[in-house]
């Protein structure tokens, strides 16, 4: 029983750091550039795509082709803010919402013309290994997964706290105004912001790789945990973030084990609704670091 | 003249808020931009900064014309503009926010030496370096919100109503700390609905009602003017 419960923490932990990736990305974007973007998902399919194919044409594994899809996603999130999104902001709400949500659809619908409905996956040489330790089971391709998704959002934290343009992103993300008024462009923070974002949403695809298939919906799968992450987080904070995707992570992981294979999902909406309820602006309660 | 706005009008929306202000402030002088609530005193210095566009008037600073400038060319050009209510970064530590206040070109090769003139004026801020902003007192908040002006190394100060919301005491200390910055050359641009104590710092004023320059002239013929005692002064 106690190593079942391990077990399953161990087993939720280790998926909990891919979707701190992708709820770290839409909690700054959030955070600092003030839209919600709902085609997050769709750049982890993307990098997922991407490292498929390093991975079948050129042999890179996926793990390594990190360093090819976050410089990628990096570009593409720039230039999306720098022809997109900076036309939508100022606006009212609705073309913001509008042009995420037709973008995730584009990009769903584009990927299953070029790349069909069907499951791609990229076998490793340590996608059936696994680590026993104690009764304990950790397979390695999710521990690789778990460790540079730590490894990447410690960076990330680095960045913005020890930056001159990590300090200028939070600063813009407190008062955007006052920010303007230090000599902050707010273009090129924005800029800066939809990159990172992006890039860790790639690094996940490709960290995903090895033990998950690729296939055009995929992104859904880790958008919706995303979102649920970032409100519990509270909006626009990082390590709220990062802590609440790992919470979650491991009530999918206990619900999947205690409740039934489809019940995962259901322990952690009930988990959003009690902290909505108890908690309304998230578990670490004030406001966007 | 460093800094001169010829018939500046700026509207939110359809609401006029200014109309053909003209004001001038010269190299290193301390003016005064007094007036009662909704006069347009922070619309004026929000045009000055590029944060309200123009919808008629000029403003050159040192020669370059501003309008159309986007607020972070504006600020590398010299100007600080130290908003009403202070509006720290609340999440940011003391030094962050200071730090912050230096990230354009024209101040970050001098951030080292702008801490310790910071710090030297405003030890209070040197002593909480590490406190996160947001958790400061009102008087401190200030400081820190003027002490991170001065980090852009401006040629002008622009300060809207630094004294709102402090004690006496805290007010008299702020006053005294601007002096203490003017005295370093630094020209003020000073905002204030604390007339009589405005008019002890500034050498020129003008006054503002309902958008427009109805009065202007020395601190001392200001503070003797009969107008202006009854309107402003409470004698
Ligand atoms: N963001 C805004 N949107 C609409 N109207 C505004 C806005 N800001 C100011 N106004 C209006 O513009 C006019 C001038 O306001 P402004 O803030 O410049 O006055 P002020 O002299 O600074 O007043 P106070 O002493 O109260 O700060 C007022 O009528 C005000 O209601
Ligand atoms: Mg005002």
């Amino acid at each position: 029983m106690l190593e079942t419960l391990a077990q399953a923490v161990i087993n939720g932990l280790l998926i909990g750091g891919i979707y701190a990736l992708v709820s770290i990305g839409v909690t700054l974007i959030f955070g600092v550039v003030k839209i919600v973007n709902f085609a997050q998902g769709e750049f982890v399919m993307i990098g997922m795509y991407l490292s498929f194919f390093l991975a079948t044409q050129f042999g890179i594994d996926p793990v390594v082709s990190l360093v090819v899809t976050m410089p990628v996603l990096f570009v593409v999130g720039v230039l999306i803010q720098h022809f997109l999104i900076r036309r939508v902001l100022g606006q009212n709400d609705m073309p913001q919402i509008f042009l995420t949500f037709a973008l995730s659809l584009l990009l769903v619908n584009l990927s299953l013309m070029l790349f069909t409905a069907n499951y791609r996956t990229v076998h490793t040489w340590y996608s059936d290994e696994a680590l026993h330790i104690g009764g304990l089971y950790i397979p390695l391709a999710k521990l690789f997964a778990f460790a540079l998704a730590m490894v990447l959002s410690a960076a990330l934290w680095i960045f913005l706290h020890t930056t001159d343009l990590g300090k200028a992103m939070r600063a813009a993300a407190q008062n955007r105004d006052v920010a303007m008024l230090m000599g902050i462009n707010p273009n090129r923070v924005f800029c800066v912001a939809l990159g990172v974002a992006l890039a860790l949403a790639g690094a996940a695809g490709s960290l995903l790789m090895p033990f998950y298939p690729a296939y055009p919906l995929v992104g859904q799968v880790f958008v919706l945990m995303a979102f649920v992450a970032v409100v519990l987080g509270t909006l626009g904070n990082v390590p709220g973030a990062l802590v609440a995707s790992l919470m979650m992570g491991v009530a999918e992981s206990l619900g999947i084990q205690f409740i039934g294979a489809d019940s995962g999902l259901i322990v952690v909406f009930l988990m959003l609704l009690l902290t909505l309820a108890l908690r309304p602006s998230g578990l670490a309660g004030g406001r966007a670091r | 003249m460093l800094l001169e706005l010829d018939g500046v009008s700026a509207s939110y929306g359809s609401v006029p808020a200014i109309g053909r202000v003209s004001i001038m402030v010269g190299e290193g002088e301390a003016v005064g931009l007094l007036g009662a609530n909704g006069a347009g005193k922070s619309t004026t210095l929000r045009a000055i900064s590029g944060l309200v566009r123009l919808s008629a008037g000029s403003i050159t600073f040192d020669g370059t014309r501003l309008a159309a400038m986007a607020p972070h060319k504006i600020s590398e050009l010299g100007i600080a503009h130290v908003p009403e209510g202070r509006q720290v970064f609340p999440e940011m530590s003391v030094q962050e926010n200071l730090e912050v206040g230096s990230y354009a070109p024209r101040a970050k090769p001098e951030r080292a030496r702008s801490l310790e003139l910071v710090y030297g004026i405003f030890p209070r801020l040197a002593e909480r370096r590490r406190q996160l902003a947001g958790t400061m007192s009102g008087g401190e908040q200030q400081m820190l919100a003027v002490g991170r002006g001065l980090m852009l190394k401006p040629r002008l100060l622009m300060l809207d109503e630094p004294s709102l919301g402090l004690a006496p005491v805290m007010t008299d200390v702020t006053f005294e700390k601007i002096q203490e910055i003017h005295k370093l050359g630094t020209a003020i641009l000073l905002v204030e609905q604390n007339v009589s104590r405005a008019l002890t710092l500034v050498a020129r004023a003008y006054v503002l009602e309902s958008g427009r320059v109805i009065m202007q002239g020395k601190s001392a013929e200001l503070a003797n003017n009969k107008d202006v005692q009854t309107a402003y002064l409470g004698i």
